[in-house]
């Protein structure tokens, strides 16, 4: 087959055909980027997990002097020094909990200015405002209710948290916009596959006079339908590469530039540049194939020998 | 060269054969014209022969070869062996003479420079010689006729298909293309010509075939238009 021939017949017909080739490389750089945006959202959920939950744990915190008169469980007053103890020594005997910490009310209070020391609230947060607390770190996260059981409703317990309630509860916000983005992608999908059906066979049409000639000196069925298919996967491809780039961009806009949520949200350990980057060869595999298989359908029906 | 054996036609939908029960011979080299009214089923005989249509019943034999026992992808190899020519030219009009003879080679694979050599040799036997750069548009229907022909015969076919070829020419232009037919038919090549045209088929007293309601109703070797005539 002679290369130069197919290629200058694909420039015609995509010339030709500008309009329809614009929506069919939109729609399939969007969906194409919705499709990479969901699966990068795993990725981050996933890091996320590994990296929050090796470090949350329950904690135990304990009713200080000022919160006698607001929690009915701290009624009695602050902790007393025994029970700190006994809730120690019966930490240390469960099978369930794997190392136990004190945090003092200056440690809760430089963790405090860690995290927040930024926002205006903290400048009024005074060190005896803080609680002490036991930060219990267990064999098995699922033996939760054991530890809030036992310590509950114990004289001087103010409440038992388990941190990672707090995180499965962000980790469903961004699972449920990771859905939503693969129902909008598979919608983008669907769209984008009626437009390259569609974009073909009106290609397909425009030029029947020259695959009705093709077809009587013998041209082979391949040879017909391959500048058409390459039409489409040239649009596709396209559409796969600005779809890399709004990855990228987006990646950049998010993290790094623009909204700066890595200096933002120093605590979360964001996904980095090599997560995005093992995702583009796929996304233009798929920028590249889908649409030259859809034009393979399309022309079934309109091109047979 | 083509054989049909009781072939039958209906097309889909429709309950009246477009080509009943017709068994005929055609041998390499012979001139055949294909003569009957409008739906006697000529373009029918001719797209079976193309292998466009598939028989309903009995066999058609092209070139040797049973069409029906041919696979679809098989056939564009079997088509590079015919050439065709039809009454609407059917010539690309944004490519130039030379470059609508030269497609058919293209599609092909054929290499570049065995197409150098081959167009202008092919434009020369039709008679264009020299309008190689000329657009289809700025030529008499005629000579968009000699580029069809050249078209169908640069890759030396077996042979050459004519679907009323001077149905949309004046008389003494289709004298010039039955001539130049002629003369492709001379170097060997089988040729078979639907035509209306009465004077044309009466001059040239070749084999004559009449189809008349899908029916063969007259095989006749030196024939002419009708009985009547």
């Amino acid at each position: 087959m002679r290369a130069q021939f197919v290629l200058s017949e694909i420039g015609v017909g995509l010339r030709r055909n500008l309009t329809m080739t614009f929506a069919v490389v939109v729609s399939v750089a969007l969906s194409l980027a919705l499709f990479g945006g969901a699966l990068l959202m795993r990725e981050q959920v996933s890091t996320m997990k590994d990296y929050w939950y090796d470090k949350v744990n329950v904690s135990i915190f304990l009713c200080n002097k000022n919160d006698a008169k607001e929690m009915p469980k701290c009624a009695k007053g602050a902790v007393t020094k025994e029970q700190k103890e006994e809730i120690k020594a019966d930490l240390e005997k469960m099978d369930a909990v794997d190392t136990v910490h004190f945090e003092t009310v200056d440690e809760a209070y430089k963790h405090y200015q860690e995290q927040f020391g930024d926002s205006p609230m903290a400048g009024n947060i005074t060190p005896d405002q803080m609680q002490e607390s036991f930060r219990v770190k267990l064999d098995d996260p699922e033996k939760y209710k054991v530890v809030a059981t036992a310590f509950a409703g114990r004289d001087g317990v103010q409440s038992v948290q388990d941190q990672r309630s707090i995180l499965d509860q962000l980790f469903e916000l961004m699972n449920g916009m990771n859905a939503v983005a693969v129902y909008v992608m598979i919608l983008m999908l669907v769209i984008a596959l009626i437009l390259i059906v569609n974009t073909v066979r009106v290609s397909a049409f425009s030029r029947r006079r020259e695959t009705g000639i093709m077809r009587l000196v013998g041209a082979s069925g391949f040879y017909i339908q391959a500048p058409f298919i390459m039409e489409a996967a040239v649009a596709g491809l396209i559409g796969g590469v600005l779809a890399c780039a709004m990855l990228l961009g987006g990646r950049y806009f998010l993290i790094d530039g623009g909204l700066a949520l890595q200096e933002k949200l120093n605590l979360i350990n964001f996904i980095g540049w090599d997560a995005v980057l093992t995702k583009l060869p796929l996304v233009l595999a798929i920028g590249l194939l889908m649409p030259a298989i859809a034009a393979l359908f399309a022309l079934r029906k309109y091109l047979k020998v | 060269m083509i054989r049909f054996d009781n072939v039958s036609k209906t097309y889909p939908k429709q309950t009246r054969p477009a080509l009943r029960d017709v068994s005929l011979d055609i041998e390499k080299g012979e001139f055949v014209f294909l003569v009957g009214s409008s739906g006697s089923g000529k373009s029918t005989f001719m797209r079976l022969i193309l292998r466009e249509e598939r028989a309903s019943t009995g066999m058609v034999h092209v070139l040797g070869k049973d069409l029906a026992r041919l696979s679809n992808w098989k056939v564009p190899q079997m088509r590079r062996q015919l050439g065709t020519v039809f009454q609407d030219f059917r010539l690309l009009p944004n490519k130039t003479v030379a470059e609508n003879v030269a497609f058919a080679q293209e599609v092909i694979g054929k290499p570049r420079g065995e197409i150098r050599k081959a167009v202008p040799q092919v434009l020369d036997l039709v008679g264009l010689g020299g309008k190689e750069e000329r657009m289809p548009g700025e030529l008499s229907g005629g000579e968009q006729q000699r580029v069809a022909i050249a078209r169908a015969f640069v890759n030396r076919p077996m042979l050459l298909i004519a679907d009323e070829p001077t149905g949309n020419l004046d008389p003494q232009t289709s004298v010039g293309i039955m001539k130049l037919l002629d003369r492709i038919n001379r170097t060997g090549t089988t040729v078979i010509m639907a035509t209306h045209d009465q004077n044309i088929v009466d001059q040239m007293r070749k084999r004559v075939i009449e189809l008349e309601q899908g029916r063969l109703v007259r095989d006749q070797a030196r024939g002419v238009y009708g009985y009547q005539h």
